[in-house]
């Protein structure tokens, strides 16, 4: 069959953007491959992993599990957005003194993921952050590092 | 990914058009959660996604005057256990909502396509049976209404026609002294599918006794099922030891269950029981 293109208007992390993309693309192959933001990663391109994860209009998503064209109009945020030129948030910071990352490919779902539960719920529970984040594998740390690294960024003593 | 068109559906009348003129290939678009997935790994053959998440009916919560609810079929499942009244009147909403997937599945999924999905584990669907939910269908020939109950009859299919698709989800207003709780099984934590799961409402007399149950279970026969014999071994007597003992023995009775690789026969028929007994003693718990 032949491959339909659409046209597709959103903001990408504060950006007004138009991106051609194959009708049959997922948010996550539009950023991948047509917008150049390599960030959120394909683990399991299915929903169960959160690699991919993004901000879409105020609430993460796997991004592998929206089409492309539902974006229209659409409010995305993804990892590149978080840092301010080389200035890391207090979120990438934590990760990195708490050494809440090996391989990293789970990194930016963790990141994007976080980044919106801390947004709404500044003070959260251990409890509440491990729930959040169910849906974020990571196959290296065994999750009490990134535990750690949220609680940093939350303000909160970490043992 | 197989060569999907995407079409966005700004009415009901448009959605049904849509998905007529498409034919089998076309599918409903609320929350994408399984049908994106479906498409990709070629389990079910789809060529052309109607998103219906535009259409304000299918997306929105409405509660009536007199205590009923109605929720748009694409209402994603955080929006509605973050609305208070739900909370307040209708927790086992919240119940079923908050552990289908993890946080990002919940920013999408939605009750309509837990639904429509028709697994034989589905989370939403045991407690959509108990809370009596009526599904409004549009189609070609208008609207119609079915019980949630004779809504699956497969694993996998419903009974949606061709250019049909789910509206809305419609609850009566819960009765004065009923309560209702959903619980499922799982080896982990959370983000797992069902071994088994059940819900059961309930209400309650002054007297303590039971005017009313359902009880519905999952995950143990190729659709969810209501379990009236369960029920009716509540109704018209205190709750006791022993009529929670025989609500659980009908469950297990109705229990008909696969082998696979997350449980057996035996486990899901023994699961099927335990989750009826927890059920019924919160549900009255929170029908106190």
């Amino acid at each position: 069959m032949a491959t339909e293109h659409i046209v597709v208007n959103c903001t990408i992390n504060g950006e007004s953007q138009t991106f051609l993309a194959n009708e049959r693309d997922s948010l996550l192959e539009a950023l991948r491959d047509r917008i150049g933001l390599t960030g959120a990663k394909e683990g399991c391109n299915n929903g169960n992993c959160g690699a991919c994860c993004v901000n879409m209009d105020g609430r993460i998503v796997n991004s592998c599990l929206v089409m492309a064209g539902e974006c229209e109009g659409s409010e995305i945020r993804t990892v590149e957005g978080l840092a301010m030129g080389d200035q890391l948030t207090p979120l990438q910071n934590a990760f990195l003194e708490q050494a809440a990352l090996q391989c990293g490919i789970c990194t930016p779902g963790f990141l994007v993921a976080a980044e919106a539960l801390l947004e709404q719920n500044p003070d959260p529970s251990e409890h509440e952050i491990r729930y959040w984040l169910a849906g974020n594998l990571c196959r290296c740390t065994g999750y009490d590092k990134i535990i750690k690294a949220v609680q940093q960024a939350a303000g909160q003593s970490v043992v | 990914m197989q060569a999907v068109k995407y079409a966005r559906a700004e009415s009901v009348a448009e959605a049904v058009r849509l998905l007529q003129e498409g034919g089998d290939g076309a599918r409903p678009l609320a929350g994408g959660t399984d049908v994106i997935v479906q498409a990709r790994e070629r389990t079910r053959d789809i060529d052309l996604f109607v998103d219906i998440k535009h259409i304000p009916e299918v997306v929105d919560i409405r509660h009536g005057a007199d205590g009923s609810l109605t929720i748009g079929a694409a209402t994603p499942c955080y929006q509605i256990y973050g609305d208070a009244t739900i909370a307040e009147r209708f927790p086992i909403l919240v119940d079923s909502t908050s552990l289908i997937g993890g946080t990002a599945i919940q920013g999408r999924a939605s009750l309509g396509g837990n639904l429509c999905n028709s697994s034989p584990a589905a989370d939403g669907i045991p407690s959509l049976i108990v809370l009596e939910a009526q599904v409004e269908i549009a189609g070609p020939n208008g609207r119609r209404t079915v019980a949630v109950e004779d809504f699956c009859t497969a694993p996998g299919r419903n009974v949606l026609g061709s250019g049909e698709f789910v509206v809305s989800l419609s609850f009566p207003a819960p009765a004065a002294g009923s309560g209702a709780r959903f619980l499922r099984f799982i080896p982990r934590n959370e983000m797992d599918i069902a071994v088994t799961n059940a819900a059961t409402q309930i209400r309650l007399n002054g007297d303590g006794s039971v005017a009313w149950a359902r009880v519905a279970i999952g995950a143990v026969a190729p659709t969810p099922l209501l379990v009236s014999e369960a029920a009716d071994a509540l109704v018209g007597q205190p709750l006791s030891e022993d009529s929670i003992a025989a609500a659980a023995s009908a469950s297990r009775a109705a229990a008909n269950p696969i082998d696979d690789m997350r449980g057996s026969v035996r486990q899901r028929v023994h699961l099927a029981g335990v989750l009826t007994e927890r059920t019924i003693r919160h549900a009255a718990e929170r029908a106190a």
